[in-house]
């Protein structure tokens, strides 16, 4: 299984490369691989309620963290969904894209790759790196028109409220690895899914703080009310990552885990309620929103909003028609959405526009398309004998069985799925089959690879509706059990009998077709006034509070920045000196000052080269020019050399003595350049830089008096000392501690000299070319 | 700064300094020395040169751009410590060849560690001087 993991992210590195030989070819052999994938899977079925296969491989045993992939019924279905999905928008890319294919190709896969390992995981850490792995991919794919600022400021905005949900989502998982440990896991199991669920970790008190902090990155991952304002604005990325993350993938993530988890929280009252509320929320505002838009693609990511709602609604209700509805739903829709998002995408990319106000008459030229597009609506808003019908049948009856609960819920689905309809209608039905428009003239048929998506997921729709049977054998009992934690048969039919449930079941679904209808019909007219109403809500929406949280913060760090680095080396030296005094003085009077020791064995040499020292420095306060005290810094640097090498630490007399040299050469490279040598004739200025500098002389020094008087154990040098010649082969004990002993930090160190290099180097060349750009103008 | 005894004395004194560095490079082992200090050294060569000729002259004496040798530097150092990954045992950990190179050496990750450090100090020191001479 983890081949199948690993395949696409090392795919993903060479198909940049590959494009660049190949050109359009690439797309088809980087949809084999997913494509593979997804036939691979379809060959293990059927699998039956309760199977499951897993692997397993060590990887940070000291944290019981397992490579634990685990293929269960929930899981297959989510391979076969995002590997076949795909495959097929791969090769739509391939003809969509204009420039830079290779790269496209390249993150769809990274993302491909992370998006099987969410699905896989057992091992709840490995999951999160994959969910992490997952907002990165999309941030890239969100901003892949990178010179626009929207699409920038739509990828950030997507990372950062996915990448808090991920946040939320990491805490809860290690307060749930804990209160598991506490209540008998071993090590190795207490961050496994399936050993979680089943256990008794649900009557630990870190039970429900760690349920909720799930639940919050799940639910930001899956754009649910109030932070579902990210998934509309992430439109701004091609469409074919539209198609991807937006339909079957990204935002199903969030679904995915709350029906994995589903067995272990689904005993609490707190799940359902939350997972209820929250998701019907979505569900209704998701599609009343929808219904304000013109431009196709934000009317679908606004349908997928309230789809998702609905799902996660489903799971929380958590009865087997609940979960079962989940299912159907869940497959149906991204099968419809992924078509009718690269129906959108060959709609713009024919005519040159996404607004269906500006569309219409395309169906003469664009005939597979239409069907294509028909075929996705139909399902969309549920007509029989689409799949989507059996989804939206098992929906109503699941909610007829609640009570008064189910009431309501049932009037806001039908209100929800009113609005559904009609813009599913408005999405196909306008730009295809009503009068011709001025931005069709040109249209023609896209070609092969572009038709082949749309039409196969449109067809696997009507398909499934009319053979539920094949379905439900093989896969869908599966699913349903694994969401479930019990064995729940899934039996789709599509006509339910006459019982009095199924009866109203159907009875209320063709009333909200007829509605749905009705709405399509006059929504022409009403467009306008939806869009107005629309437009006041957003003013008060949560995208306003995010826009006002973030220019806020950043408001703020420029005014602190302002206030503390004012660009004067003066002024950034005093504030970086008085915060290091007052930060610094706590602590060492909390330890308590140390006794003076008598300073009895101070040599001669020693107490001669200090004076000179001291006189060094004192004259390079004094001095009167740049040139001497640069020259007197020198004199003191490299009498601390001498210094060191008294004290035997020739590497750092060597280290010291170079460092002086080639600052001497800096400061003769910028000497001309410099302001000219301020000499401060204002004593109160004077004064206040000799306080400063005393003090925070006086604190360094103190603090190194103090570290010389803690003796460490002085089997810690020993040890390294003698350990040097026979483990490391040297005999210079710092130079293997810096290479070995220590290597580690070695290697984060030369990496900050590498950074402030290339900073440095960076920062010159832009003051450079501002200079120029200046200059110019 | 032309001045021509600066200069003849740069010319011999360059290719002296810079096998000093390699020395101090090899040596740091067993004495004072090593990849920071033969780095440093190696890049007071290099800057000697280009005071007393220029700075376009120390870069087609180098032949490689500064920051391509900082990521040589980076790439070397994190490659030692993945070979012991291959060998089984935690990153970083020092493996030894078992024979001796000439001049009584002992040749092993470290010290192709140690080169990495030499050529990442090396690669920031030129940087910062040379980005620093073109701008004035």
């Amino acid at each position: 299984m983890l081949w199948m993991i690993l395949t696409p992210l090392i795919a993903a590195s060479l198909v940049p490369w590959l494009c660049r030989k190949l050109g359009r070819t690439t797309a088809w052999l980087a949809a084999l691989l997913p494509g593979g994938i997804a036939m691979l899977t379809v060959l293990r079925l059927p699998m039956e309620p309760g199977e499951a296969w897993s692997v397993s491989q060590p990887w940070v045993p000291a944290l019981g963290i397992d490579l634990a992939f685990r293929m269960d019924g929930l899981s297959a279905v989510f391979v076969i969904l995002i590997s076949g999905i795909g495959a097929l928008i791969l090769l739509y890319a391939g003809s969509y894209m204009k420039t830079d294919l290779g790269r496209l190709l390249g993150l769809l896969l990274l993302f491909l790759g992370a998006m099987l390992g969410i699905v896989l995981s057992d091992d709840l850490f490995v999951l999160f790196i994959f969910w992490e792995l997952t907002s990165v991919a999309s941030f890239l794919l969100i901003g892949f028109k990178h010179d626009q600022e929207g699409a920038r400021a739509s990828a950030r905005q997507a990372l950062l409220v996915t990448g808090a949900g991920g946040l939320a989502l990491l805490a809860g998982i290690v307060l749930l690895t804990i209160a598991a440990l506490q209540s008998g896991l071993s090590v190795g199991s207490a961050s496994k899914i399936s050993e979680l669920i089943g256990s008794d970790v649900s009557t630990h008190s870190l039970f429900l703080p760690a349920m909720i902090l799930i639940m919050i990155g799940a639910l930001s991952k899956s754009a649910q009310v109030p932070l579902h304002f990210w998934l509309p604005d992430a439109m701004t990325a091609p469409t074919p990552v539209s198609a991807y993350l937006h339909s079957a993938t990204m935002v199903k993530a969030g679904v995915y885990l709350l029906a994995r988890l589903n067995p272990l929280f689904g005993h609490s009252a707190t799940w359902h309620a939350v997972l209820v509320a929250t998701g019907a929320m979505t569900m209704l505002i998701g599609a009343l929103i929808a219904a304000g838009q013109t431009d196709m693609k934000r009317i679908l990511a606004y349908t997928t909003v309230s789809v998702l709602g609905t799902l996660t609604m489903l799971i929380g209700i958590g009865t087997d028609l609940a979960i079962k509805a989940a299912v159907v739903y869940l497959t149906a829709h991204a099968c419809y959405k992924a078509a009718l998002f690269m129906i959108a995408g060959s709609i713009e990319y024919v005519t040159g526009t996404r607004d269906i106000e500006k569309l219409g008459g395309l169906s003469r030229a664009m005939p597979i398309t239409a069907l294509s597009g028909a075929l996705a609506a139909l399902s969309m808003a549920g007509a029989p004998p689409l799949f989507g019908f059996i989804g939206k049948e098992l929906l109503l009856k699941a909610k007829l069985n609640l009570d008064t609960l189910g009431v309501a819920l049932i009037c806001a689905a039908v209100v929800a799925n009113i609005f559904l309809i009609a813009m599913a209608l408005a999405v196909a039905a306008w730009p295809f089959f009503r009068e011709r428009k001025q931005s069709s003239r040109n249209a023609r048929e896209v070609r092969l690879p572009m038709l082949i998506g749309p039409f196969v997921l449109a067809v696997a729709g009507l398909f499934v509706g009319v053979i539920p049977d094949v379905f439900d054998r093989t896969l869908g009992s599966a699913i349903a059990s694994s969401i479930g934690g019990r064995t729940i048969l899934m039996d789709l039919e599509l006509w339910h009998g006459f019982s009095p449930v199924a009866l109203t079941a159907l009875g209320i679904s063709l009333v909200t077709l007829g509605c749905g209808f009705a709405l399509f019909l006059k929504l022409r007219h009403w467009l306008g006034a939806i869009k107005r109403i629309v437009g006041v809500a957003a003013v008060y929406g949560p995208a306003r509070i995010y826009e006002k949280l973030y220019t806020g913060i950043l408001t703020c760090a420029a005014v602190i920045t302002r206030k503390t680095q004012t660009g004067k080396l003066r002024q950034d030296l005093r504030v970086i000196l008085v915060f290091f005094v007052t930060l610094s003085v706590y602590p060492l009077v909390r330890t308590g000052l140390p006794e003076p020791e008598v300073l009895g064995d101070l040599l001669i040499t020693e107490s001669v080269l200090g004076l000179v020292l001291l006189a060094g420095a004192l004259a390079a306060v004094h001095s009167r020019s740049r040139l001497s005290a640069i020259a007197l810094l020198g004199i003191t640097g490299v009498l601390i050399a001498v210094l060191f090498g008294l004290f035997s630490a020739p590497d750092l007399a060597i280290t010291q003595i170079m460092v002086e040299a080639l600052t001497v050469v800096l400061l003769v490279l910028t000497f001309y350049r410099l302001p000219k040598f301020a000499a401060f004739r204002e004593r109160s200025v004077r004064w206040l830089d000799a306080i400063i500098a005393l003090a925070a002389g006086a604190v360094m020094a103190t603090m190194l008096y103090q570290s010389s008087l803690v003796r460490l154990p002085a089997s810690v040098s020993e040890k390294m000392a003698s350990l040097a010649r026979p483990e490391a082969h040297g005999r210079n004990v710092v130079n293997v501690i810096l290479v070995d002993f220590r290597a580690l930090d070695t290697l984060g160190e030369i990496t900050v000299v590498a950074m402030a290099g290339l900073g440095v180097f960076a920062l010159i060349r832009t003051g450079r070319s501002a200079r120029a750009k200046g200059g110019e103008a | 700064m032309n001045a021509i005894v600066f200069q003849t004395t740069v010319r011999f004194v360059t290719p002296v300094l810079l096998l000093f560095s390699i020395f101090m490079l090899l040596r740091g082992h067993n004495e004072p020395g090593g990849g920071f200090i033969g780095g440093l050294l190696a890049a007071t060569a290099f800057v000697l040169y280009g005071l007393a000729f220029s700075m376009d002259r120390v870069k087609s004496l180098l032949r490689v751009s500064p920051p391509t040798l900082i990521g040589i530097g980076l790439l070397l150092a994190v490659i030692s410590g993945c070979v012991a990954l291959i060998a089984g045992q935690p990153f970083m950990y020092g493996l030894w060849l078992a024979w001796e190179l000439p001049l009584g050496l002992k040749a092993g990750t470290v010290l192709l560690f140690d080169v990495g450090v030499f050529l990442v100090v090396l690669g920031a020191v030129l940087l910062f001087i040379i980005s620093l001479s073109e701008e004035s």
